[in-house]
């Protein structure tokens, strides 16, 4: 039976490669559950944003998918026991990172009966809000598992203001080697599909688009059975050219709509939300099962892996445990990467455990000899194939003079490092080695300017202190001085004006106790004339 | 186990400079070969001296500069440069106008601007620009093509008439050199004749043939097969040669439409002279060269224009060679304002968008 597709019709994004897939090499055998570890290194820091900080102690027993470090914060996620054992650990390890910086880990010594804790498992979950759900997402310690590893709770609360109107379900995996998500597709089709209802739900999303590479045929038909099978009407399966990198989240989003993420901007801006298949079938084991995120497929492959095979895989599972299962390292195995061959990162070792972005282990072969480093010939095949449709040249000539201002000017910080210019240079120059270098630089100057700002706000607050104090301290002086000044002048005032004032009346007084004294001796002497010439004019 | 770190991406295609180099140059062989057809074995002896000088050349200030000489000397870019000079050269050129032109070439406009990748101006334009303006007389030494009044010289009588000057006994300069069809065209446009009496002139009718210059319409057919094949290839980029071929089509027609009789039909411009070699091998060296798709169709259609208003207005017959080195100094220029709008920006925001966003902050 044929069954007809609606086709959805699709827009190119500038540039791109058409890569050699390898993919065939790791997909022949169906996924199998890898062996029990013994021991798990459980690294706290395996997101986007802050370190979740442990809720358990050594010595404790956890059960596996209890909760042994909480988020402190909105944008970080819970780590959760992937397995039942003893807590024996708390210390910094080695974790699987560009730098190969140690960071806090927990060390569980499992106890190999693999028991789980309470499992709420949910069967109508649209009886919850989507603000419920999303609660759940959040305890499941659920994060983007495309390799960005955004926690997804965050990601699925896009705000007020953006109302997501398209869902899109990455199931693009366009980079070499990588097959983990196309396994997923196959066998967890059913997961997937209920997954995406229940974002879809959770943002409320008018449609979902699941877009998968074409040359993935298996998982579209699995997919699309699926849907079928549902006889879902707003899911739909669009299958997008295998071109390298449309699974980029920018490229993916022209492919299928034409829009373009703003630059400073996010997909909610323009009404979309983009989710890894991984991501949704997570969401599925969180709402549907009670499962939070402590397992995920982890492709193991490359030249120098005798049988590469996918593998259903513990967080905190050592990589070397997963390669000595997959037959152990071919005698030439030279690199270790982690992710694909043109975004992945080397690691100096294998003794690192499987983190929740972890969706490849690739062993590379020693290279054969490449050509020299050339200067650049300005032949422009980087502009040819850059998808950001920038300038990759000019990019290069301003970070290597570091000129940190032009090479802005040029869009550096939209250069998603997809590695295509530095894959077509003829003179093979490291291009996205010298982007990496100048957006680190132009960070640390940004800090540096924020740190030098915040000590200029802080001085100038001082100096602004001190001259007011000093400002206050002259006033409070000129104040004081003045009032001396007043009272001396009032002084200088009264002992003028006390002349005729204060001096006055004892003055007065003595005068007029002189005049009572000559009054006196004046009335001393007349009485007894008075007294004569009384009686004598009394007696006339 | 322990393992090599390194950035991404981790795999590389395997294209380099070198072999972009001998693409282009094993791109040349067969309108060389129909030059050497048509114009004789100084066409052969000019390369293989080119060659020579250029690579001394090259060798020298690779060591005076202290740079490492065999990845450079032979990644093809000096070798490139001096074919294409040998083959803009009058086929009985003076060794020393070759030494010089190429020494000139390699030392001066590559090697004293920096090297590969960093010369601003088109090295084997400027060398032949040197030499046209430092000996106009020995640059119109060309051999006239296979035509049945002259003789072509042997291989022996060629070497010595360019290392000695002397010509074999019984010759005459006027009887082994010619001028080129453009330089007719230009002299006798100049002296009142049509367009179609000079094609049909019974002196120098002959040297037109069927679309363009005897024998140069072969060459210049060749290189342009050769040279579509490079550009379908992705080797070369094709927009400047459509560029400059629409371009000089359009004028040419134009003023061709308006007056016949003074102005040299459109074919005539694309296939005499060096015009297939200058669209597709010159001109596409990408270091001079504009480096945005708009800049590319830009500077292409800019060489265009000049060559038709050198051939047409200018004091030389052709100009290729001006044409391509004033386009060159228009690439800074070119490339800023062709940038193009990146993903997720607005065209209101290029190319002065972050003197915005400075004020902002």
């Amino acid at each position: 039976m044929t069954v007809k597709h609606r086709t959805h019709h699709l827009w190119h994004f500038h540039g791109g490669l058409k890569l050699e897939g390898h993919k065939a090499m790791s997909t022949a055998e169906p996924v199998v559950k890898a062996i029990l570890p013994k021991r798990l290194v459980v690294p706290l820091q395996q997101h986007i944003g802050d370190i979740a900080s442990p809720v358990v102690n050594v010595g404790d027993k956890v059960l596996k998918g209890q909760i042994i470090a909480e988020n402190n914060s909105y944008v970080s996620a819970p780590v959760h026991a992937p397995s039942s054992g003893t807590v024996t650990d708390i210390d910094n390890f080695p974790t699987p990172h560009p730098s190969g910086i140690s960071s806090l880990c927990m060390v569980i010594e499992t106890d190999g009966e693999d028991r789980w804790a309470e499992r709420e498992a949910l069967t109508d979950p649209r009886q919850l809000s989507p603000v419920e759900l999303r609660q759940k997402v959040r305890r499941a310690g659920i994060v983007g598992l495309g390799g960005a590893t955004f926690p997804t709770s965050v990601k699925l609360n896009p705000g007020p203001d953006s109302a997501i109107e398209t869902l899109i379900i990455n199931g693009v995996e366009c980079e070499p080697y990588i097959s983990c998500d196309d396994m997923l597709m196959r066998e967890q089709a059913k997961a997937l599909i209920l997954g995406c209802e229940l974002i879809q739900y959770m943002v409320s999303a008018h449609h979902c688009l699941i877009a998968i590479e074409d040359n993935k045929p298996e998982a579209i038909h699995q997919v699309r059975q699926e849907i079928e099978a549902r006889s879902l009407h707003n899911i739909e399966v669009v299958v997008v050219p295998t071109v390298y990198p449309s699974g980029g989240e920018k490229q993916l989003i022209k492919i299928l709509t034409h829009k373009e993420v703003p630059s400073d901007g996010l997909p909610s801006d323009i009404g979309i939300l983009v989710q890894n298949v991984g991501t949704a079938v997570a969401v599925h084991n969180a709402i549907y099962l009670g499962e939070p995120l402590i397992s995920r497929y982890v492709t193991i492959t490359g030249e120098g892996v005798q049988q590469p095979r996918n593998l259903e895989v513990l967080i905190g599972t050592q990589m070397s445990e997963l390669i000595e299962q997959s037959g152990g390292y071919h005698e030439n195995a030279a690199k270790l990467i982690m992710g694909g061959p043109m975004m992945g990162f080397t690691l100096s070792t294998d003794h690192l455990p499987i983190t929740k972005g972890c969706n490849c282990l690739l062993v590379e072969n020693t290279p054969e000899q490449t050509p020299e480093t050339m200067p650049c010939i300005r032949c422009g095949a980087c502009a040819t194939v850059c998808p950001a449709q920038l300038l990759p040249q000019q990019l290069y000539w301003h970070a290597s003079s570091k000129n940190f201002e032009q090479v802005q000017d040029y869009h550096l910080f939209d250069c998603i490092e997809c590695g295509c210019c530095s894959y077509v240079c003829p003179s093979q120059i490291p291009l996205v080695q010298y982007y990496r270098f100048a957006k680190t630089e132009i960070w640390n100057q940004e800090r540096e300017r924020i740190k030098s700002d915040h000590a200029r706000v802080r001085h100038d607050f001082r100096q602004a202190r001190l001259d007011r104090e000093k400002k206050e301290r002259e006033e409070k002086l000129r104040k004081k001085k003045e009032m001396l000044e007043k009272k001396k002048q009032a002084e200088a005032k009264a002992a003028a004006e006390g002349k005729s004032d204060a001096v006055d009346p004892k003055k007065a007084a003595i005068e007029a106790a002189m005049k009572r004294v000559q009054e006196k001796k004046a009335a001393q002497q007349k009485p007894p004339s008075d007294s004569a010439e009384k009686p004598s004019g009394d007696s006339e | 186990m322990q393992f090599k770190t390194a950035t991404s991406p981790h795999q590389t295609h395997t294209s380099s400079v070198s072999s972009v180099m001998y693409k282009v140059l094993l791109a040349l062989i067969p309108g060389t070969i129909a030059m050497i057809v048509f114009f004789g074995w100084g066409v052969l002896v000019n390369i293989l001296l080119a060659c020579v000088v250029a690579l001394t050349s090259e060798a020298l200030m690779l060591w005076v500069r202290k740079r490492p000489i065999k990845p450079y000397l032979m990644d093809g870019s000096a070798l490139l440069t001096a074919c294409l000079l040998a083959l803009a050269l009058p086929q009985l050129a003076p060794w020393w106008l070759t030494t010089v032109g190429t020494a000139f070439a390699i030392i001066v406009a590559k090697h004293l601007y920096g090297g590969l990748g960093f010369n601003p101006f088109n090295p084997a334009m400027v060398g032949y620009v040197v030499v046209l303006i430092s000996f106009p007389r020995e640059m119109t030494q060309w051999v006239p093509p296979l035509l049945e009044d002259y003789t072509l010289l042997t291989f022996s009588e060629t070497l010595r008439v360019i290392f000695t000057g002397e010509l074999p006994l019984n010759y005459t300069w006027d009887a082994v050199t010619m001028a080129t069809p453009l330089d007719t065209i230009k002299t006798q446009l100049g002296l009142e004749l049509s367009v179609g009496e000079i094609e049909n002139h019974k002196q120098y009718g002959s040297m037109f043939g069927e679309i363009g210059g005897f024998g140069w319409e072969w060459v210049n057919g060749l290189f342009l097969a050769t040279g579509l094949l490079l550009a379908i290839k992705g080797i070369i980029d094709w927009r400047i040669p459509a560029g400059l071929i629409i371009t000089l089509l359009l004028l040419s027609n134009t003023f061709a439409l308006y007056d016949y009789a003074s102005y040299t039909p459109p074919t005539f411009h694309l296939f005499s002279g060096g015009i297939m070699l200058g669209a597709f091998f010159i001109a596409t060296d990408p270091v001079t060269a504009a480096t945005s798709s708009k800049g590319r169709w830009l500077f292409g259609a800019g060489i265009g224009a000049f060559i038709f208003i050198i051939r047409t207005w200018g004091g030389y017959p052709d100009g290729i060679a001006f044409a391509i080195l004033l386009m060159n100094m228009a690439v800074p220029l070119l490339d800023y304002y062709t940038m193009p709008r990146a993903y997720g920006h607005r065209w209101t925001e290029f190319p002065h968008h972050h003197k915005e966003q400075d004020d902002e902050i």
